[in-house]
């Protein structure tokens, strides 16, 4: 249990466009180079209109389940592999990052990539998960997605794409609203 | 173009905008006044202060469900938070250092030709999490409007000046002792169409990173004192008075500069680690490579 009570969090706004993107930010791998893949994804709101004015971050394990802890995400070289970015999504919506496939962190788990998810008009960012669509064995294991019911479970799953690519969209409410995650345990709570 | 390809060219935020507004109304012509939403606020705010006096836990963060802010309406997930215990990726954060950020990144006044127009300051503090450790080497992102109320973005678009001499953008690693040093310029207020007659308090953005991927957070500092504090449904979408007060900076006259800056001091707590101290050690300084 936290001894301080945290900074309550506040929207991202519009304006953050000429602060937080940075030259290469969506390219963790540069575009092309041997084992790279393309990530990408649109955002909805619940209209399913898509938004213009989101931001996102992933951070993951490199291809062979290492938690990689290398400087240089700001200041991209092309060659080191950091396992974080960042990407604004563009006016249709449209976020897309240039990374490896996640490798397993231990023998037999399921391989994700850790979203956090911030927009104008969400009070505070959100979290969630995208895992690959293959082992279905090791993804029926996943300690998160089997406490989840079918349906909501989808949305944190990945589509592969023919050219070996990940698509995920990601819905902040309405039908297929993507699961959002709480990592705080609170004292007392029923769930 | 401006989002899509935000990434790759920050020098396309610095064209100037297009010509303000014939007139100084809002072109949206907002229907909606300030006296509605201020309704709207107060009766969520009443509501929050009879669940408190019937034993409710205080609530610390602000509500993704806040409809005075009208751009959540859509935005927010209607199921509630799964929780989840954090996994692998994300114990750990990704690694900043110096080779990331460089150390004039931190003084926003001295990153054009000329001086900045505005009243100059210092923001400072620390970054704990939620057991009181510093949060070391982490990286610390600010942007802001100009003293003006103006940013440097094409979608902004108030006849305000902008101001050639400032870009309102900022960076740093956390010292130490978690410690982190802004010099900029004090924003001003501006107007933000959320409804008629709507200002945002003057503020800082905040972007943090903790040691666990789980602290991630952006956030506003606001200065002490702002008339404009209750009627802002950003800053209102806390609904604890005390959790607000968590976002407002302290004016610090030992901190201020003498014939130079005003002082503020503003410390963060981002959440505790969920990291054993064993698995902590097993990376130890291998982040930072210089």
């Amino acid at each position: 249990m936290s001894k301080l009570i945290p900074t309550p969090g506040q929207t991202v706004g519009p304006f953050y466009g000429y602060a937080l993107p940075f030259n290469k930010d969506n390219e963790l791998l540069a575009p092309g180079s041997v084992g790279s893949i393309r990530l990408q994804g649109t955002v909805y709101d619940g209209n399913g209109e898509t938004i213009p004015d989101a931001i996102l971050e992933i951070w993951q394990p490199d291809s062979e389940g290492n938690v990689v802890q290398r400087t240089g995400s700001l200041v991209r070289d092309g060659y080191t592999f950091t396992g974080w970015g960042r990407a604004a999504v563009g006016n249709s919506g449209v976020f897309t990052f240039t990374t490896v496939n996640p490798g397993p962190t231990e023998a037999g788990a399921a391989p994700f990539i850790s979203v956090a998810v911030f927009a104008r008009g969400l009070m505070n960012r959100l979290f969630t998960r995208i895992y690959l669509p293959e082992n279905e064995e090791a993804l029926a294991a996943d300690p998160l997605l089997s406490s989840l019911d079918p349906e909501r479970r989808s949305t944190l799953i990945a589509r592969r794409d023919p050219d070996g690519g990940l698509t995920w969209d990601l819905r902040l409410q309405g039908e297929n609203e993507t699961v959002f995650l709480d990592f705080e345990r609170v004292e007392g709570a029923s769930h | 173009m401006l989002d899509a390809n935000a990434g790759n060219h920050q020098d396309d935020e610095l064209v100037p905008a297009a010509e303000p507004h014939a007139g100084h109304a809002s072109s949206d012509a907002a229907a909606e006044t300030q006296a509605d939403l201020s309704a709207e606020i107060k009766a969520i705010g009443e509501s929050y202060a009879r669940a408190l006096k019937d034993g409710a836990a205080p609530e610390t963060q602000p509500r993704l469900d806040f409809a005075p802010y009208r751009s959540s309406i859509l935005r927010h997930p209607t199921k509630s938070l799964h929780h989840a215990d954090p996994e692998t990726i994300e114990l750990y954060s990704p690694a900043f250092g110096h080779q990331d950020v460089h150390a004039l990144e931190s003084d926003l006044t001295i990153q054009h030709n000329g001086e900045p127009l505005g009243e100059r300051i210092i923001v400072q503090g620390k970054v704990l999490d939620g057991d009181g450790r510093p949060v070391v080497g982490q990286l610390v992102e600010i942007w802001q409007a100009n003293a003006a109320g103006r940013y440097i973005h094409k979608r902004d678009q108030h006849p305000a000046p902008l101001d050639p001499n400032f870009t309102g953008v900022g960076r740093c690693i956390t010292g130490a002792d978690g410690s982190y040093r802004f010099t900029s310029i004090k924003p001003g207020a501006y107007p933000w169409k959320n409804h008629l007659n709507a200002w945002r308090p003057a503020h800082i953005h905040f972007s943090l990173f903790g040691t666990d991927f789980t602290q991630r957070i952006v956030t506003q500092m606001y200065f002490p004192g702002d008339q404009l504090f209750p009627l802002d449904p950003i800053y209102q979408s806390i609904v604890d008075q005390e959790a607000r007060d968590r976002l407002v900076a302290t004016y610090d006259h030992d901190l201020t500069s003498p014939e130079w800056a005003l002082g503020y001091t503003w410390d963060i707590v981002l959440s505790g680690s969920k990291r054993t101290w064993t698995e902590n050690e097993a990376f130890g300084d291998a982040g930072d490579e210089e």
